[in-house]
């Protein structure tokens, strides 16, 4: 498409004039077709503190925090990385991401190496990886392709089919899925004299691609892509009047979304070491959901945050309360996030940051910029 | 005055000091053992990993909750029959909570994913929960996972030659479809296939499976029993369906098929359950006196438990006296990796209320089974009689090593 079309659909969204002289430049300059890469945000001093907190936490984080909290939240994150992308901008909540997630690990199991009867080709590992995340991606597209043309409900209940059509198909299938026990012993490659499902490299390896996953998505959700389809979002009536091909961008969002998931599920497979029925049933399909809307729809940064206190609660929950009744702890939380606020822990932040900015006697423009980013 | 009162002060300090450091000493003698409990209080087996944590708390209290001079620190973790989630459970109570033993898990697919885990963590010492998988310890045995109980096909031994008495001489197995099945299958059709019976058709099952029409309509008319091995649940289903559709075939149980909880549902098949023969290391009409001693004070410390303990309370009760005990051995020294603990483990005889238990060279139980018969008493209630108890059954049933095949879909096979 071209560039004219996309800048009168922003401005059909926001047709009030941008106050600011900075953020006014900042437009000029994308127009201009420079600083493509350079995002709204400026980098700010909280972005390189989380960023010097993520890089040294394993050199003062215990190993169980480095791997069970800190990469597990981080491979968990980029799953549900992938639906916030899919719910928050593209307006599609699927419950069939962790399906994605979990056809890449399978492929990785398949195509490479895994203790099992069934099938295992012993192909290379980084084969293996890409054949994964191929196959998945294109699986992501094939879900999308069948439930765009649906909305709200019955987008939900057509990829909850997909997902507990593909959790049975893998829990009778002995031939290639190896049925209940599934694919055991699938881990990771020893590179450049690491193991890299010890503690430390397997933290920076989910690191860097839940890095990698965060900074696309917020790159691409200011391409003309992501503004198209946030359009879309809001009124899909209005952009295919003009001119832009609703389904094709919907199937195109499934797809990027199906690649976030299905390197993300590739990570969580080797955090697990195995990938069985179990990881693709329904209780984990919803988990993902229950991740991503409590971190928070709006923002990527989100999934993150759903993912750690998720992993926190699961993890520690059961020494907060007697042990029988744990899971009314995580349930608990759970419902005082949602309860308390309109959009997870992000909505919590972000009224408390127009909160605190309106006392110290900010402009005005602040608290609604924030407001603007919440769209 | 004010020198009395500044002298006073420092006193006062001076035994603070004196009190505190001895208190230090004294704790620093003799430490709490940790040791992590993992059972499954979720999911399918939720009920048996309450009764499990029952049987692993009785060892503690008829130790007054000390071992070796050091107090007993349960640390309880969670699964839910999934391997991943008790890997996961393990690995905090061993990385984060710093347990030194590790007591557990419940399921059959979660023990081999504990046992290679175990491989990661050379410096702990895991012992079994009741998992009874055969490929825990026969595969890829690992150095420090200890396994107290009989596995799955240990549990099944003797069953084949009872059924051949009772003449059946053809079966149809209808199982679940996971490792400690597989075991189950395995320990019954060595036997019974050795001895001449012939099994046409299995039938493998999902676990959790709700709907067992089309099993049902599978089972060949000339058979004359079926063996079904399902737990919990899945076996409720099923006997009620068969009934419904009017089956009337005899039943051979596996060990958790026609244990308490099931004995007792409601049902009109339940009197046709009289007669059903299964293989156990638990028979609760069982006359030693050792056995009774157990069954009166798991009554006695749970009155909410169940009537009589359950195969989990059981299996856990031994796994973790076997813990204690093998610490009271070493007078609770755990230095050196636990290298002295391991050794005193590997060599002792563990008394159990089923007879005494000694382990394999892949740290695996040597003990005793009972093939048992549903009966009914007096008052109308069902319960297991001993048929017969075999002592010493090893892990490949008798089998020399290297002929003995691990039990899998497949395997053993005599249509």
């Amino acid at each position: 498409m071209s560039a004219a079309n996309w800048r009168r659909a922003i401005n059909v969204q926001n047709p009030r004039p941008l106050p600011t002289s900075s953020q006014a430049s900042a437009r000029v300059a994308r127009e201009a077709g420079v600083g493509r890469f350079s995002f709204e945000n400026p980098v700010r001093a909280r972005h390189v503190l989380v960023l010097a907190f993520l890089l040294a936490y394993p050199w003062f984080a215990s190993p169980f925090f480095t791997y069970q909290i800190g990469a597990q939240a981080l491979a968990l994150g980029l799953i549900a990385l992938s639906l916030t992308f899919l719910g928050g901008y593209g307006g599609m909540i699927s419950l069939a991401q962790m399906t994605v997630a979990g056809i890449a690990g399978y492929m990785v199991a398949i195509f490479g190496t895994a203790a099992t009867d069934g099938v295992t080709l012993g192909w290379p590992w980084w084969l293996a990886v890409l054949l994964g995340i191929v196959i998945a991606t294109g699986a992501a597209t094939f879900i999308g392709w069948l439930s765009v043309r649906t909305e709200g409900i019955y987008t939900i209940m057509i990829t909850l089919a997909v997902g507990v059509a593909f959790y049975y198909l893998v829990l009778q299938n002995y031939t290639v899925f190896n049925g209940f026990q599934g694919e055991q012993k699938v881990f990771p490659p020893t590179l450049a004299g690491m193991y890299w499902r010890d503690a430390t490299p397997f933290y920076y390896l989910a690191l860097f691609w839940a890095l990698a996953g965060y900074l696309f998505v917020v790159y691409l959700v200011r391409t003309p892509f992501g503004i198209a389809l946030q359009g879309i979002r809001d009124n899909p009536r209005r952009m295919h009047a003009l001119g832009f091909n609703v389904t094709a961008h919907r199937v195109a969002a499934y797809a990027v979304a199906g690649a976030i998931a299905a390197v993300g599920g590739v990570l969580f497979t080797w955090y697990n070491g195995l990938v069985t029925p179990g990881s693709v049933g329904t209780h984990w399909l919803i988990n993902i959901f229950v991740i991503a809307v409590l971190g928070g729809m709006r923002h990527p940064v989100g999934a993150f945050l759903g993912a750690i206190v998720f992993v926190l609660l699961q993890n520690f929950a059961i020494d907060v309360i007697d042990r029988e009744r744990f899971n009314l702890v995580i349930g608990a939380v759970f419902l005082a996030i949602v309860l308390f606020s309109r959009d997870g822990l992000l909505g919590w932040w972000t009224a408390l940051s127009a909160r605190l900015s309106t006392q110290r006697g900010a402009t005005t423009w602040k608290a609604a910029r924030g407001r603007l980013y919440a769209r | 005055m004010e020198s009395g009162k500044r002298t006073f002060v420092r006193t006062l300090v001076a035994v603070v000091v004196v009190v505190a450091a001895f208190s230090a000493g004294a704790f620093a003698q003799a430490p709490p053992v940790k040791i992590g409990l993992l059972a499954t209080l979720e999911g399918p087996f939720a009920a048996g990993g309450q009764d499990s944590m029952r049987g692993a708390e009785l060892a503690v209290r008829q130790r007054n909750g000390v071992v070796a001079g050091r107090k007993i620190e349960i640390i309880k973790a969670s699964s839910d029959a999934k391997p991943d989630v008790a890997v996961n459970a393990t690995r905090k109570l061993v990385e984060q909570d710093k347990v030194d033993i590790m007591v557990g898990p419940l399921s059959g697919s979660e023990g081999i994913a504990v046992k290679e885990y175990s491989k990661t963590q050379p410096s702990i010492t895991f012992i079994n929960g009741s998992s009874g998988a055969q490929a825990t310890t026969l595969v890829n045995p690992s150095p420090n996972f200890f396994r107290f109980n009989t596995d799955g096909g240990q549990w099944m031994v003797g069953v084949g030659k009872a059924a051949l008495d009772k003449g059946y001489k053809k079966v149809m197995v209808i199982a679940e479809d996971y490792a400690f099945p597989y075991s189950q299958v395995q320990g019954f059709m060595t036997e019974y296939c050795k001895l001449g019976g012939k099994v046409p058709v299995k039938a493998w099952v999902p676990l959790g499976g709700k709907d067992y029409a089309s099993v049902i309509a599978r089972i060949p008319k000339d058979v004359d029993a079926l063996a079904v091995v399902l737990g919990g649940a899945d076996a409720v289903n099923f006997l009620n369906q068969y009934e419904q559709a009017g089956g009337d075939k005899p039943i051979i149980g596996g060990s958790i098929t026609v244990s308490q909880d099931i004995l007792n549902y409601k049902g009109k098949r339940r009197e046709s359950l009289v007669g059903t023969i299964a293989g156990s290391p638990i028979a609760d009409a069982y006359e030693a006196p050792e056995f009774k001693a157990f069954v009166a004070d798991y009554k006695k410390n749970f009155p909410d438990g169940y009537p009589s303990p359950s195969l989990f309370a059981l299996v856990y009760y031994i796994n973790m006296k076997a813990t204690l005990d093998g610490l009271d051995i070493v007078k609770g020294d755990l230095s050196d990796g636990q290298k002295k603990y391991r050794d005193a483990l590997a060599k002792m005889t563990l008394k159990t209320p089923v007879g005494d238990v000694k382990l394999d060279g892949n740290r695996q139980a040597i003990g005793t089974t009972f093939v048992t018969e549903v009966v009914k008493d007096s008052q109308g209630n069902l319960y297991n009689r001993v048929l017969k108890k075999i002592d010493n059954v090893n892990q490949t049933l008798g089998v020399p090593p290297s002929e003995f095949k691990i039990g899998s879909r497949d395997e053993p096979n005599c249509p």
